[in-house]
């Protein structure tokens, strides 16, 4: 079958994507109600760019970096993906990552990789480092033999680690080491799409520099396309080229990096920003308090999920869901009233 | 005394009711019932919207930003003068962590109380701090107002953290300008400044002797070789 995307440039385009978990009680265990982690998300990264997914915990980035993947099966949805490794000729192929089939997903995963949040325990304390980074070429069968090793050293390399320090153990690096370990194991493969699921929030901010500027002279270097998740919204502004705000499942609003911190469309991604505390004491800084804590998934709002928070609400947003709508440029937003709000922007330098 | 961890700070087996009279009865001459009603006032006083229920439950049952309200509620109780506030918000998301900052200025006006705030975010400092201290590897590097340490920092390291980390306000891309190397694990003995692996203008002596801290200008000290040339006699 074939299917297409939005444009040539894309490289994943994701439609209507849902993970729902049930939430079982009784003796019966039967299903009383979902979470929906991931509800409804729409959006596409083109080729080279970096995507910044943000929003506050338990919101769903992970979940929907990790759907997108398929490393957790998704109840609904299209995940789109751009891809040669299919096809017989070499030529580039548009595949549905959602319902392809064992044997696709194990050849898509080379070109689609992930880097973990913790870098303490997403490497196996009882392998080698040298093992750590060449398991991928062993599982995929594309290397082995000293034909591996030389990889291995060259990736090694590539991520600023000594070579000596291949037949060391994880627990004899640092946390920032670690996460170097961690890349070049997601390098391994040459995948075109790497999901960062907070690659730096585990990391001191001296060594979230390296990390941040490693990823970003990777990306040069190798052409690589990044879904980067994150909750620190400073980080994802400095490295991405456009960003999504993601709030209880649903996108609420997304739009090119400068667009959206000098313009943003949706009351959360105003208080959002504001929330931060920016590192300079004669900045005057009008901070929008939310009241409350963010709903449970399991029972959200009725109407727009953040209306109980907003303090532009008005009765339409407590009844009606508001339809995630391009409002030109690219930039997105899921707000009944986006078109006649004036929202305040972060003041740059 | 308030706690990193809001989840593990709190005994999840008692109510955040006893808890905090645990408190009050340990240090004030009152009855459990006066402590009782003591508790709900401050829990009210943090700003948690019905206290004289919340008082009854327990700590799973609030969510973070509450959890570490009950947790000022508890410090507050006995009406402190310096509260030790050791990294309150980072466990926390940073719309609840504006929350919470707002309710902590707000109480170091009300009860006049001095804050000591221990955070690794400069962001929550520039907002929160009148004066700073700079640490590295148990040592304090660096004092001074917060505007002197934001705006007229001297010792390489505050320099290296303050142009580490990317802010809202920036424009364009770039690279951040990062400190190279890893800290280093206090049982590794180093001679001389405990930055001098790391800092970009390490200079023969600082591999040597230990910079003391001392005045570069009125009520701002910092401790480097580059600035002063007084040693600390220490034996390391």
């Amino acid at each position: 079958m074939t299917v297409s995307m939005g444009s040539e440039d894309y490289l994943l385009e994701v439609k209507n994507l849902r993970k729902h978990y049930p939430v079982r009680k009784g003796l019966l265990q039967r299903v009383v109600a979902h979470v929906k982690a991931v509800d409804d998300v729409d959006l596409f990264i083109k080729k080279g760019e970096t995507l910044g997914l943000v929003g506050e915990s338990g919101c769903g980035k992970t979940t929907a970096g990790r759907a997108i993947l398929r490393l957790i099966e998704p109840t609904d949805g299209i995940v789109l993906f751009r891809s040669k490794r299919l096809s017989d000729d070499g030529s580039e192929q548009v595949i549905d990552v959602a319902t392809a089939t064992p044997e696709e997903l194990t050849l898509l995963r080379r070109d689609m990789q992930i880097i973990f949040q913790d870098p303490y325990s997403s490497l196996n304390p009882r392998m080698t480092i040298g093992e750590i980074v060449g398991e991928p070429l062993k599982v995929q069968g594309v290397a082995k033999g000293s034909e591996r090793e030389a990889r291995v050293l060259e990736l090694l390399r590539a991520v600023g680690l000594d070579i000596d320090h291949v037949k060391r153990y994880p627990h004899e690096f640092s946390g920032g080491q670690r996460q170097r370990i961690g890349i070049a194991r997601a390098l391994a493969l040459n995948p075109k799409l790497i999901v960062a699921d907070e690659p730096v929030s585990a990391l001191d901010v001296s060594i979230q520099a390296q990390v941040i500027n490693l990823l970003q002279e990777l990306q040069e270097k190798f052409g690589l396309t990044y879904l980067f998740i994150a909750h620190d919204l400073a980080v994802v502004k400095h490295i991405s080229n456009r960003v999504a705000v993601m709030y209880l499942g649903k996108i609420v609003e997304l739009a090119e990096t400068d667009e959206l911190f000098s313009n943003p469309k949706h009351p959360y991604t105003e208080a959002l920003m504001s929330a931060v505390p920016v590192p300079d004491p004669d900045f005057k800084q009008e901070r929008i308090l939310l009241e409350g804590d963010v709903p449970s998934p399991v029972d959200p709002p009725s109407g727009c999920y953040f209306h109980p928070r907003c303090k532009y609400a008005t009765d339409v947003c407590r009844t009606e869901t508001p339809q995630y709508r391009h409002l030109g440029d690219e930039h997105f937003v899921s707000c009944h009233r986006a078109d006649e709000l004036t929202l305040k922007a972060i003041r740059t330098k | 005394m308030i706690f990193q961890e809001p989840m593990t700070s709190l005994n999840p087996v008692f109510t955040i009711g006893n808890q905090i009279v645990e408190g009050i009865l340990l240090h004030q001459d009152v009855d459990k019932h006066e402590a009782r009603e003591r508790a709900v006032e401050v829990l009210g006083a943090v700003g948690i919207s019905s206290p004289r229920q919340r008082v009854n439950e327990y700590p799973h049952q609030l969510s973070g930003g509450m959890r570490q309200r009950a947790m000022i509620a508890m410090a507050l109780s006995c009406n402190p003068s310096l509260l030790i506030a050791d990294e309150p918000t980072t466990a926390l998301d940073v719309t609840i962590q504006a929350q919470v900052m707002d309710l902590m200025n707000a109480l170091k006006r009300d009860f006049n109380a001095a804050i000591m705030f221990i955070t690794h975010d400069l962001g929550v400092i520039a907002s929160m701090a009148d004066d700073v201290i700079v640490m590295y590897l148990g040592e304090i590097v660096e004092s001074g107002s917060v505007r002197d340490i934001f705006h007229r920092p001297q010792h390489p390291y505050t320099q290296g953290l303050m142009s580490s980390i990317p802010s809202l306000r920036d424009t364009g891309k770039g690279r951040l300008q990062a400190i190279e190397g890893v800290v280093p694990t206090p049982f590794e003995v180093i001679k001389g400044c405990g930055f001098a692996p790391r800092c970009p203008h390490a200079m023969d002596q600082c591999h040597g002797r230990v910079p003391a801290l001392s005045d570069v200008a009125p009520g701002h000290s910092a401790a480097c070789f580059l600035l002063h040339d007084e040693t600390e006699e220490k034996i390391r």
